[in-house]
């Protein structure tokens, strides 16, 4: 084996070629084919009818839907709608599948050829990438294998394997990028970006929770690399990428990883690889070296699709806006550039301001905490800034008290740190833990002179008009007020104190 | 030995029955009973059932006599019973296919067409033999042994429904479903004396239909008059949500044309390619008297060409393995039914495959694997694809067809009943009993078989079959009731009273 080369080396020699399939399962209240509900926890084989549970005898009938969801997403990513189209048996046999086959589409997928643009930060701002569609299909989810005792937690070496059945029919579209060429050392943050945007999309679109860490959005990456100029290498297919984050360092590492196999005169092979989070590398899985014949044919049990014109033309006339146009609207309204936009959009918090400002937050404060000190805690706990337990209403009342004087900045970040950890509202928390800023004079006045009197050359020099040397006796007062007091504030009695006039 | 009584009740037909029944001249229990008794009686012989569930139907028949009793209004075929082709769900009734593998699966579901026929208040009296997976012309091919045709027990009753087909016959029912995807309500009809309808493409709800071939499946009523026939269609057809081939629109007033029974006016096609070379003499005898009486009757009968007919055994046997071998995919041990090999030793795949070996018969395991190959990449178009062209072709010989007739006839069968045991290990010689009925099933269309007389040569029932559009239904009732009729008045007995007692 050889080993993996760094980034700058592989990008600097190698062209990488990167290609997406996203399987989002659709929110619908029921099933694809059955009137079984689709909610996300229930006890094992809880949600299962003959007809997911694949019985004799049992047949599919369409959720429409499923149908409409497929074609407003199809619609939202610029493809072209079949006018006619079937379902198609994707045939094989693996226990999560109750009928060992699975229903999906082959040659005539719902929705075809469109794009995406997406928007990637560079050193010299935001660059523009479009991504094109391959295709958009409707199929259905299998089942949930558990493995259980053996190492690996896969079939292989497992004692026993348990399968749930609840999943099994949960509407489910694949979307399929074309080849993404030409983005060089910046293609992992184009899948980032491309994946990143295709959630906002489907969020917007509200056809999905489109929940990573739950497996409703779920992303393969297809990654080769050539030299310039050379054909197309072979590609690898990378799985269990559970995470924007790890859509990127996943296209890094089969990059580097390839690169080494290329450079040291190997051959790279054709097979589909598993993503792990921990270390960030990749291990080789099924091999595809010998293609599985899956005997396609049409579904028989079911009718073909042909979505009237009409109303496809009515779907798309009632597409919400979109991620684009919207995040252009809000930067226009809240004055700022690309740059400021795409470090909110990359930090995932774009919503989560838009929704502070429309609790009455500034843009400005609403930004600064949440691509801020937000991010940080959510950073330092692993978990995405919207989980954390702030609602805008916290933050536009935390806001009110440092306008009109009863926080400054560090009491506020303290109240949200009670807040964030359950200790209550943003004023239960300040009564509880006492966070009022010290107002009272003549406390203030006490904790100057006694600074004063600890350091009383610092003293000299503010009367002898260095009126900057002030900072070194705020700085001890608000030490010891424990950040309670307005520096602000303290700074205006120091220099009355001390008889300076500030200029 | 069965009583005048019992012996009176089990050779009715069902529309007698049911209107004794409502009339209260005698009850559905009694009814369920002595079909029960005389299965009891002749079964060992016939071996129409694989299960028979005498609590389940005299329960049933029960109710309909307290609904009797309770001034409420019974329904045109209440307290008749049935017996059941063991390829329909039932809840909690073994449903096994003919195949082992299925061995001990009860259903946790009623298929549609139960549910029907529950709710008109039929009794069920169990699950009737037939080839496995409905794969066959003779049930010969059941796991669990062939039924005998009740006109020579040496011989078969067809198949793949010959259970039912049998049942009827043998008076253990005077009402049966079958299911047929390219004869296997027809044929076993026809060599039974018996009547047998397969309905509309999509007339007739699939939901708990365990599939064959989905694309070509369909059940139907097997019974001992058209006019039973159309009764028990009535009960079983209609739109079905659950299904999504099932056809929307109103069905034709089948009950309404069987008591019509006039052709008087009406073109008939003679389908050329349906006679002459490996047709029994016999058979064609009988068909073209039956032709004749059908002139007689104010027909018209005109001969129609239908080329591709032809091709249509060779489409069939592309289209239908490559759909049961997908269909057929689910029984793997994992979930229900038979499994083999599960020691805790060995992996999924290996307790799969020594599942299937095991609970597989050989004409199953043989369609499936051309099935398997005619799918398989790079030979989808030259096969499947192919295939399916032809089955468009075959649509329109019969649209240019039924563009001069009404309806197309032929033999049901090239031949009478032969000897269990004569075709088995023939798949060639098995295929071709079907030549005559795949077309139909190619095009969704819907056709009878009835009874026209036995053969000279051997004294074996010949079938007629009578063929119409889609959802023309009615017309096979027309045709067929005016030409049992004329049968009747001819031989003074409908042809299934010259069956041996048993």
């Amino acid at each position: 084996m050889s080993a993996p080369i760094p980034y700058a080396d592989a990008v600097a020699e190698f062209e990488p070629v990167i290609g997406m399939e996203v399987h989002v399962e659709l929110g619908t209240e029921s099933k694809i084919f059955c009137g079984c509900p689709t909610a996300f926890g229930a006890p094992p084989n809880a949600q299962v009818c003959p007809v997911c549970l694949g019985l004799p005898g049992s047949m599919p009938v369409m959720n429409a839907m499923a149908i409409e969801s497929t074609i407003r997403i199809g619609l939202a990513l610029n493809c072209s709608i079949a006018q006619w189209c079937r379902m198609a048996r994707k045939n094989y046999f693996y226990p999560d599948m109750p009928k060992d086959y699975q229903v999906s589409q082959y040659d005539e997928p719902l929705c075809v050829d469109g794009y995406l643009d997406v928007m990637v930060p560079t050193d010299d701002g935001p660059m523009v990438v479009r991504v094109g569609i391959e295709r958009v299909h409707l199929e259905e989810d299998t089942g949930k294998l558990t493995h259980a005792g053996g190492a690996t937690g896969r079939i292989h070496g497992a004692d026993y394997s348990l399968v749930d059945y609840n999943r099994a029919g949960i509407p489910l579209v694949e979307i399929v990028t074309k080849p993404v060429i030409g983005t060089g050392a910046l293609a992992p943050e184009v899948a980032r970006a491309y994946v990143t945007e295709l959630r906002d999309i489907m969020r917007g679109l509200g056809v999905s929770d489109v929940k990573m860490e739950e497996g409703s959005l779920r992303c393969d990456a297809n990654v080769s690399l050539n030299l310039p100029g050379a054909e197309r290498g072979t590609r690898s297919e990378t799985k269990n990428v559970n995470s924007l984050r790890s859509v990127e360092r996943a296209v890094r590492s089969e990059i580097e990883r390839q690169a080494g196999v290329l450079k040291s005169g190997g051959r790279v092979v054709q097979e589909t690889r598993h993503f792990h989070e921990d270390t960030g590398v990749t291990t080789p899985g099924r091999s595809k070296e010998h293609a599985e014949d899956y005997r396609y044919f049409p579904e028989p049990d079911l009718v073909p699709i042909a979505p009237d014109p009409e109303w496809v033309e009515e779907l798309r006339s009632s597409l919400p806006e979109q991620p684009s146009v919207h995040r252009a609207r809000l930067a226009e309204a809240w004055g700022i550039g690309d740059f400021e936009m795409a470090t909110l959009v990359n930090a995932g918090v774009l919503e989560l301001v838009e929704a502070s400002v429309a609790a009455g937050v500034a843009p400005d404060a609403a930004r600064k905490w949440w691509a801020g000190e937000f991010t940080r805690i959510a950073n330092e706990s692993g978990v995405e800034p919207a989980s954390l337990a702030v609602a805008p209403a916290d933050i536009a009342r935390v806001e009110e008290l440092i306008a009109s004087g009863a926080l400054n900045d560090k009491l506020a970040r303290q109240v949200f740190e009670g807040v964030i950890a359950g200790e209550g509202t943003p004023d239960e928390v300040v009564a509880a833990r006492g966070l009022a800023v010290v107002s009272d004079d003549g406390a203030l006045l006490a904790a100057i002179d006694e600074a004063l009197a600890a350091q009383p050359d610092v003293a000299e020099k503010i009367r002898g008009g260095k009126v900057q040397a002030a900072g070194a006796i705020v700085g001890a007062v608000m030490k010891a007020t424990r950040g309670q007091a307005d520096a602000a504030k303290v700074r205006e009695l120091l220099l009355e104190r001390l008889g300076v006039i500030d200029n | 030995m069965s009583t005048p009584l019992e012996r009176d009740l089990i050779r009715q037909s069902a529309a007698t029955l049911a209107e004794a029944i409502a009339e209260g001249e005698v009850s559905a229990r009694e009814v369920t009973q002595a079909h029960l008794d005389r299965i009891a009686e002749v079964d060992d012989r016939v071996h129409a059932f694989l299960h028979v569930d005498g609590q389940g139907a005299l329960a049933t028949a029960d109710a309909v006599d307290a609904s009797r009793a309770a001034g409420e209004l019974l329904g045109p075929l209440a307290g008749v019973p049935l017996a059941l082709k063991d390829i329909l769900a039932m809840k909690d009734v073994p449903t096994t296919c003919g195949s082992r593998i299925l061995e001990g699966w009860r259903p946790p579901y009623d298929a549609t067409v139960v549910e029907r026929l529950r709710a008109a208040g039929i009794p069920i009296l169990g699950k009737t033999n037939m080839d496995e997976f409905a794969m066959g012309s003779s049930t010969e091919h059941s796991a669990f042994g062939p039924t005998h045709n009740p006109w020579d027990l040496d011989r078969i009753p067809g198949g793949s429904g010959g259970g039912s087909a049998a049942a009827i016959a043998s008076f253990e029912a005077p009402l049966a479903i079958g299911t047929d995807t390219g004869g296997s309500i027809r044929q076993p009809a026809a060599v039974t004396g018996t009547v047998g309808v397969k309905p509309t493409y999509g007339g007739v709800s699939r939901y708990g239909l365990v599939a064959l071939a989905s694309s070509l499946d369909q059940a139907g009523p097997c019974t001992r008059t058209v006019m039973d026939a159309a009764l028990l269609h009535s009960v079983i057809g209609g739109h079905d949500p659950r299904d999504s081939t099932s056809i929307p629109d109103p069905m034709p007033d089948v009950v309404a044309a069987a008591a019509r029974a006039d052709v008087r006016g009406m073109r008939i096609g003679l389908v050329r390619e349906l006679t002459g070379e490996g047709y029994q003499a016999g058979v064609e005898q009988r068909f073209r008297e039956a032709v004749e009486i059908l002139e007689h009757l104010g027909a018209e009968v005109v001969e129609v060409s239908c080329p591709h007919f032809d091709y249509a055994l060779g489409a069939y046997y592309l289209i239908l393995p490559s759909e049961c071998s997908s269909n057929l995919a689910r029984f793997d041990g994992m979930r229900y039914g038979l499994r083999v090999g599960d020691e805790g030793d060995r992996s999924v795949e290996e307790v799969m495959s020594l599942t299937r070996e095991a609970g597989f018969g050989p004409e199953v395991k043989r369609r499936i694997m051309l099935g398997t190959y005619a799918l398989s990449s790079g030979y989808y178009d030259a096969y499947y694809g192919q295939a399916q062209k032809v089955r468009t072709l075959i649509q329109r010989d019969f649209d240019a067809a039924f563009a001069q007739c009404d309806v197309l006839v032929s033999p049901t069968a090239p031949t009478t009943a032969f000897r269990i045991g004569e075709k088995v290990d023939d798949p060639l010689a098995m295929y071709l009993n079907d030549v005559a009925t795949i077309p139909v099933n190619m095009a969704g269309n819907c056709a009878m078989s009835l009874p026209v007389g036995l053969a000279p040569e051997d004294g074996l029932p010949v079938g007629l079959q009578v063929m119409a559009p889609p959802m023309a239904d009615d017309r096979l009732y027309l045709v067929g009731g005016a030409l049992e009729g004329a049968l009747r008045d001819r031989w003074g007995h409908l042809l299934i009273e010259e069956v041996p007692s048993l």
